[in-house]
C-alpha cells in the first residue's frame, strides 16, 4: 500500500517538538516499511527552503539546545527513497521559486495534483 | 484487506479545543453503528482525549453545580463508543502515540487504550478499507 502524505499546516508546535510532527510521522512509518510520499503545499512549502535557522530561542534562563532543522528532516526523508513533492504555485506566491531549495524536490503544479493522487491508494491530508 | 469493513481514524486536536473533536467522535459513532471495526490512532494533544483524571466541575456562569452541569469529558466519550462497539459486535480499537502521551504527562489512560507508535497506525491503515486523518489546524 502506497499512501501520499499532505502537509499544508506549517510550523504546527515546530519549536515544542523540534520537528514538524507530520514530517516525524513520516519518518518513523518510513522506519516501520512504509510506502510513503509527501506532498508539501500552502505554507509548508517553506520547509523546501535551504537555509532556514530556527536555532537561537531563549526564554528566560531556558535555552533551546536542539531547535527544529526542517530542511534537514525534509532532505532526510528523500534520502530514504521517500519522494517529496512541493507545489509551484504556492513557493512562487510566497516569493521563495527563485531562493535555494532542498535538492531532490520535485516541483509540481496543482494541475498535476490529481495525477499524482492517482499513483497513490491512500491520501491522507494533516 | 480485511474481509470484515475495518476504518482508521488519525486524531490529532485535544480535547476542549476544538469542533473537529465533536465531528470525530460523530464519525466514530456512526461507523460503529453500522458495525465497522474502528480503530482510532491519537496522535500529539489528542492522546488527552483518553487522559483518565479529567474531571467534571460546576460552572457558575452557567448557575449550575457539577452535577447540573454534568460536563461532558472525552474519556466518557471513549468508554461509551467502547461499550456501543460491544453491544454492535465491532472492536473499537484505540492507540494513543506513546511519545505523545509521555510529552504531556498524560499516562493515565481510561481502561481499553493503549500505547503506541506511528508503525502501529501504519499497521491499523494496511488493514483498513480506509484512513481518515482529522489533523489540528
Amino acid at each position: 500500500m502506497k499512501v501520499l502524505q499532505i502537509v499544508e499546516t506549517a510550523y504546527r508546535a515546530t519549536t515544542e517538538e523540534q520537528d514538524d510532527t507530520v514530517i516525524w510521522f513520516a519518518h518513523a512509518m518510513r522506519g516501520a516499511g512504509a510506502e510513503l510520499g509527501v506532498l508539501l503545499a500552502g505554507n509548508a512549502v517553506n520547509y523546501v527552503t535551504a537555509d532556514q535557522d530556527a536555532s537561537g530561542l531563549t526564554l528566560g534562563t531556558w535555552r533551546q539546545s536542539q531547535p527544529p532543522t526542517l530542511a534537514q528532516d525534509v532532505a532526510s526523508l528523500i534520502r530514504k527513497d521517500v519522494p517529496v513533492y512541493c507545489v509551484k504555485e504556492d513557493l512562487a506566491e510566497r516569493g521563495l521559486l527563485e531562493g535555494k531549495l532542498l535538492e531532490g524536490i520535485v516541483l509540481m503544479s496543482r494541475a498535476q495534483m490529481p495525477r499524482l493522487f492517482g499513483e497513490y491508494d491512500q491520501v491522507w491530508r494533516w | 484487506m480485511a474481509t470484515k469493513h475495518t476504518l482508521t481514524f488519525v486524531l490529532m486536536d485535544a480535547p476542549f479545543e476544538s469542533a473537529r473533536t465533536t465531528t470525530a467522535f460523530r464519525l466514530l459513532h456512526a461507523a460503529l453503528d453500522r458495525g465497522y471495526d474502528v480503530n482510532v490512532f491519537a496522535y500529539e494533544g489528542a492522546v488527552a482525549l483518553a487522559f483518565a483524571k479529567q474531571a467534571q466541575h460546576p460552572n457558575a456562569v452557567h448557575g449550575r453545580d457539577v452535577a447540573q452541569e454534568d460536563h461532558p469529558l472525552s474519556k466518557n466519550w471513549i468508554a461509551a463508543l467502547m461499550a456501543h462497539a460491544r453491544e454492535r459486535g465491532a472492536d473499537l480499537n484505540w492507540v494513543n502515540c506513546g511519545l505523545c502521551v509521555d510529552e504531556r504527562g498524560v499516562g493515565e489512560a481510561i481502561e481499553g487504550v493503549r500505547r503506541g507508535s506511528p508503525a502501529d497506525c501504519w499497521k491499523m491503515a494496511q488493514q483498513s478499507n480506509a484512513t481518515l486523518v482529522i489533523p489540528t489546524k
